[in-house]
């Protein structure tokens, strides 16, 4: 299918920055993102809702609604190409082709009108040269592979005739369709029942393993991060805060924001009074503090941070690959 | 429905039977009949009976399908009326056409170009086929069709028509629908682009939308295929309801322009007290009402995969 | 230690002056609502802004076009006060006029003419405008078949159509919401009979529907049995959709907190009904209101143009344009056809204020206008 030279990453964005154009100013989205997703791996974007993690998976897509939207800065190498240079017919024989995405909302993700099977046999004529029988028989492999039972029935059936997990399924089965190598999952199991959960993040394991697939696993919920992902970035106010294997990262977060959110989640092991907030809210990205976009809420701010922004640096010598953006790294471990 | 017909039939006869007089008060101040023409004319016509007999007796003769005479006319209601509604029925057909004809690609281009100079000028002609009143714009069509000539002022036919090919017979017939169903759908035209607009517009934001682009398909066939067929659904649906509306809106129309429809009827047998006449006419109308809402469920029922047909 | 920059003031965010502030700027709506204001103003000062009476005939001016104001006379010498001269019927057969050039009139303002009294009570001779002269004749908008002049019946005739759309507005949306607020809240037979009667009345076809009525009274009454007729005719055509509609409010509203908080004080049922539920209906109603008023005025003109409704010699929009009916009158004398175009814009207006209203009060605006 595609060449890759070897120790080149699968998908590397330097510089990303997205801003959306409104009549009281520019919302900046997305701001100097940088990071890379290899072969084979489950890198996790993590954040609060507003932090940017989705205008970043829709700019790699090339979705931003433009206007107000728009990709300022910055690149998306993917296959050797950087994907904001290519012309549009380019970028849709990638969508859904090599990149595909699964959105939050399975309930409202299918088109009502149109059965489950038409609906991916629709990408599947379009991506590959292939006839409608064969289109057909692709798209039941496809509803049985992502667990579907019944799938020559189901494929002709409508979404609203299917229960939520089984919709997100065949969301599934659908952005799969066509062997992609990247799937970006914007909050795949938000919308669903605790146990299906479950079920979904283990299919998609067992999928990527199966079909040698990378995913870009966007969530806010660190249950899943833990489970599934193989390292993860943090998001907050469209930077990136963190970055590293997922288990230095919750072994020693090194942003008091990462700090913030592991406590926040509670634990059934230990005795609490209370659950550990984070105090105050998400900026507004069209109204960004000074300095670090983190301080009007965190507990080390000091006037160096109102001034300046932090770089993205190794907070460890041991873990080359784990960095934060803060002043204070060390200090996170006493909060 | 039959319950509703039935409610429909009785609220009218009642108000009618309130009138004051009846048909032949009317022939009574003809001083040419005498006083026992009436007496006897009442009495065989049942009038002299008090309302809700006479009801009964009109139910009766209805469901046995015979709708009585019209005392004016001297002719059973049946027949006059048949010929009459057809007329309304070619008008209201016509400008339905005409209003969807227009309005759904209208409506589809202002949504997909929003803001451009088609969008605010149909928008801003839109606006103005809602607000016209329909008299005013039925003078303004004689004025111009008057003025110019290459319109009929009024009619369905012109009068040598009898003598024409039935291809010179459909293009007179076609000549004269014109300027009414201009008149008569400008409404319906106009309501339905907006309509049409703002659906597209909200389906457009619906999230399956994005997931059709994420697949890789071009905005072409993201907005004629899956944007669409999900934002004509309630219109397909409205189409019952507008056929319906236009038939009893066709009233002022008909009137103005001299088009022979029901409306046209029923107003001159208002005036004439000539009962069993304004019946049929209420019933008729009423009956494309219903008919018109009936047809609007049956088409939702067909269009939207999401409602089970009972 | 907090030394962020002080950020500016912000405006009110009371969702009353957003949403004021929201239909200022909407410059359709507030036209609307300008053009609205003059006409109904106009016409509460109709016997002041018109130079002649609803009745006053002029046998010898029939028919006469629209007078126009010169500057410039038959010399060509300047004025400045704007003048007119008097038609003349040179034409019997075809009814033509012509100019007499011979005397001018100058155009006063505030000008003395026919007495007449303010609210029925004061005494007043001023006009807004007139030629304060026995035989000189300002038409501006040229004279009926009776030498009625067209301009002052618009206005005395605005008095009656315009009126009867807020009265018929009035009744029926006080009705429909009384019925569906009861409908709605009792539910059960209440419901049942109230909701069968309402499709029954929207089953028939309005104006099969209104004139059938109609035809229930006697064909000729005094004018002013005539306007109530015909307010109370329109208004239970109407009242049957609203109340279907606030009674689909009135279910989902009677679910809230506050409702069985009111139960729960002991408030009585009307109470409830009247002071908790339908204020949550105000928003929509106010722009319902705004957008059916037109169908009143229309459903007024109709009657009047079919006539059935206000008859001669009161003015009515409706009644007027009946003279146009005649082809060979509309298109030897368009200017009967004015009353349309006053009818039209009256519409246009309500419908601009009506829209603007409704995006106004839109809670997603609301929202987003941070």
């Amino acid at each position: 299918m595609q060449e890759k030279l070897m120790g080149d990453h699968l998908l590397e964005i330097k510089n990303l920055s997205t801003y959306f154009h409104l009549e009281t100013g520019a919302a900046k989205a997305v701001e100097d993102v940088s990071f890379h997703i290899d072969t084979g791996e489950t890198l996790g974007l993590v954040g609060e809702s507003g932090c940017g993690k989705s205008v970043t998976s829709l700019s790699i897509m090339r979705l931003v609604q433009s206007p107000p939207g728009k990709i300022e800065n910055g690149s998306i190498l993917f296959n050797g190409r950087n994907l904001l240079d290519i012309p549009e017919p380019e970028m849709r024989k990638v969508r859904g082709n090599d990149i595909a995405m699964i959105f939050q909302e399975p309930m409202t993700s299918l088109n009502p009108v149109f059965t489950i099977g038409s609906q991916i046999i629709e990408a599947v004529t379009l991506h590959q040269n292939v006839g409608k029988g064969e289109a057909r028989n692709r798209t039941v492999e496809m509803l049985r592979l992502v667990g579907i039972s019944d799938p020559d029935q189901r494929v002709d059936e409508y979404p609203h005739q299917l229960s939520g997990g089984m919709r997100q399924r065949a969301m599934i089965a659908m952005a799969l369709s066509c062997n992609p190598v990247l799937l970006i999952a914007d909050e795949p199991t938000t919308a669903l029942d605790v146990t299906i959960q479950a079920q979904i993040m283990e299919l998609l394991d067992k999928l990527k393993d199966e079909l040698n697939m990378s995913i870009l696993l966007i969530t806010h919920d660190l249950g899943v991060v833990a489970e599934s992902a193989d390292r993860m970035e943090v998001m907050y106010a469209g930077r990136i805060v963190e970055e590293g294997s997922t288990q230095d990262i919750f072994a020693n977060p090194g942003h008091p924001y990462t700090k913030g959110l592991i406590k926040s989640v509670p634990r059934l092991d230990t005795q609490l009074d209370r659950l550990s907030v984070i105090e105050g809210t998400v900026p507004d990205p069209a109204d960004l503090p000074p300095g670090c976009p983190f301080n009007p809420r965190c507990p080390l701010a000091d006037d160096r941070c109102r001034e300046d922004i932090p770089a993205l640096e190794s907070i460890d010598v041991d873990e080359k690959n784990h960095i934060a953006r803060c002043f204070y790294s060390e200090r996170v471990r006493t909060l | 429905m039959i319950p509703l017909l039935i409610g429909i039939t009785f609220f009218s006869f009642m108000i009618i039977s309130m009138a004051p007089g009846d048909f032949l008060t009317v022939m009574s101040q003809n001083p040419q009949i005498t006083a026992e023409t009436i007496a006897t004319m009442r009495a065989k016509f049942g009038l002299d009976q008090p309302w809700y007999i006479q009801y009964f007796k009109w139910l009766w003769n209805v469901i046995h399908l015979d709708f009585g005479y019209s005392f004016a006319n001297q002719v059973p209601v049946f027949t006059l009326i048949g010929q009459r509604m057809l007329n309304t029925f070619i008008l209201a057909l016509s400008a339905a056409l005409f209003a969807w004809v227009i309005s759904i690609p209208l409506g589809i281009i202002s949504a997909v170009r929003q803001n451009s100079i088609v969008d605010r000028t149909a928008s801003f002609v839109a606006f103005i086929g809602l607000s016209i009143p329909q008299v005013f714009f039925a003078l303004i069509m004689v004025y111009f069709a008057a003025k110019t000539g290459w319109f009929p002022i009024g009619g369905m036919k012109s009068i040598d028509f009898e003598y024409m090919s039935t291809g010179g017979q459909i293009v007179d017939l076609i000549h004269h629908l014109i300027l009414p169903t201009i008149v008569l759908g400008s409404i319906s035209m106009a309501g339905r682009m907006r309509q049409m607009r703002g659906n597209l517009l909200d389906t457009l934001l619906q999230d399956y939308v994005q997931t059709a682009r994420a697949k890789g398909l071009s905005e072409q066939v993201v907005i004629y295929k899956h944007a669409l067929r999900n934002a004509i659904n309630p219109l397909i649906t409205l189409f019952g309801f507008t056929l319906a509306n236009l038939l009893s809106g066709a009233f002022l129309v008909e009137v103005v322009m001299s088009w022979p429809g029901l409306g046209r009827l029923t107003l001159d047998a208002l005036f004439t007290r000539d009962l069993y006449l304004v019946m049929g006419s209420l019933i008729m109308a009423s009956v494309m009402l219903i008919l018109g809402n009936l047809t609007a469920d049956i088409l939702l029922a067909l269009s939207d995969p999401r409602i089970k047909y009972e | 230690m907090n030394n962020f920059p002080t950020k500016p003031k912000k405006l009110s965010q009371s969702p009353w002056s957003l949403f004021w502030r929201y239909l200022l700027r909407n410059r359709m709506a507030m036209t609307g609502g300008i053009i609205l204001i003059l006409f109904y103003g106009l016409a509460l000062c109709a016997s002041f802004a018109a130079p002649y009476g609803a009745n006053d005939q002029n046998r010898t001016q029939y028919y006469c076009p629209p007078t126009r104001p010169h500057f410039i006379d038959s010399e060509g010498s300047f004025h400045l006060r704007p003048f007119v001269y008097n038609k003349v019927l040179e034409d019997r057969k075809w009814t033509l006029y012509k100019d007499d050039t011979s005397k001018m009139y100058p155009i006063k303002f505030f000008a003395k003419g026919e007495p007449y009294k303010i609210m029925g009570l004061i005494p007043f001779d001023r006009h807004l405008f007139g030629l304060e002269s026995e035989e000189g004749r300002i038409y501006i908008l040229g004279t009926d078949q009776f030498g009625r002049d067209v301009f002052s019946r618009l206005l005395f005739g605005a008095r009656i159509s315009l009126s009867i759309g807020l009265a018929g507005i009035l009744i029926s949306f006080t009705f429909g919401m009384l019925a569906g607020g009861i409908s709605g809240y009792f539910g059960g037979k209440i419901d049942t009979v109230i909701m069968r009667f309402t499709e029954l009345i929207m089953s028939i076809p309005a104006l099969y529907l209104i004139l059938s009525i109609r035809a229930a009274f006697p064909d000729t009454m005094d004018s002013a049995r005539m306007y109530l007729i015909i307010v109370v005719i329109l208004a239970f055509i109407g009242w049957a959709g609203m109340s279907r509609i606030i009674r689909g409010m009135v279910l989902s509203i009677k679910e809230n907190d506050y409702v069985t908080a009111a139960r729960a004080l002991g408030l009585g049922h009307m109470r409830i009904i009247i002071r908790h539920i339908l204020p949550n209906t105000l928003s929509f109603v106010i722009v319902a209101a705004t957008i059916s008023i037109p169908g009143y005025i229309l459903g007024e003109v109709a009657l009047s143009f079919l006539g059935v409704g206000i008859m001669e010699p009161a003015a009515s929009w409706g009644n007027m344009l009946k003279q146009a009916q005649s082809v060979r009158v509309l298109t030897s004398f368009p200017w009967i056809l004015s009353p349309g175009y006053v009818i039209f814009m009256t519409v246009l207006a309500f419908n601009f204020l009506g829209d603007g209203l409704r995006d106004a009060l839109d809670p997603r605006k609301i929202l987003s206008s941070k």
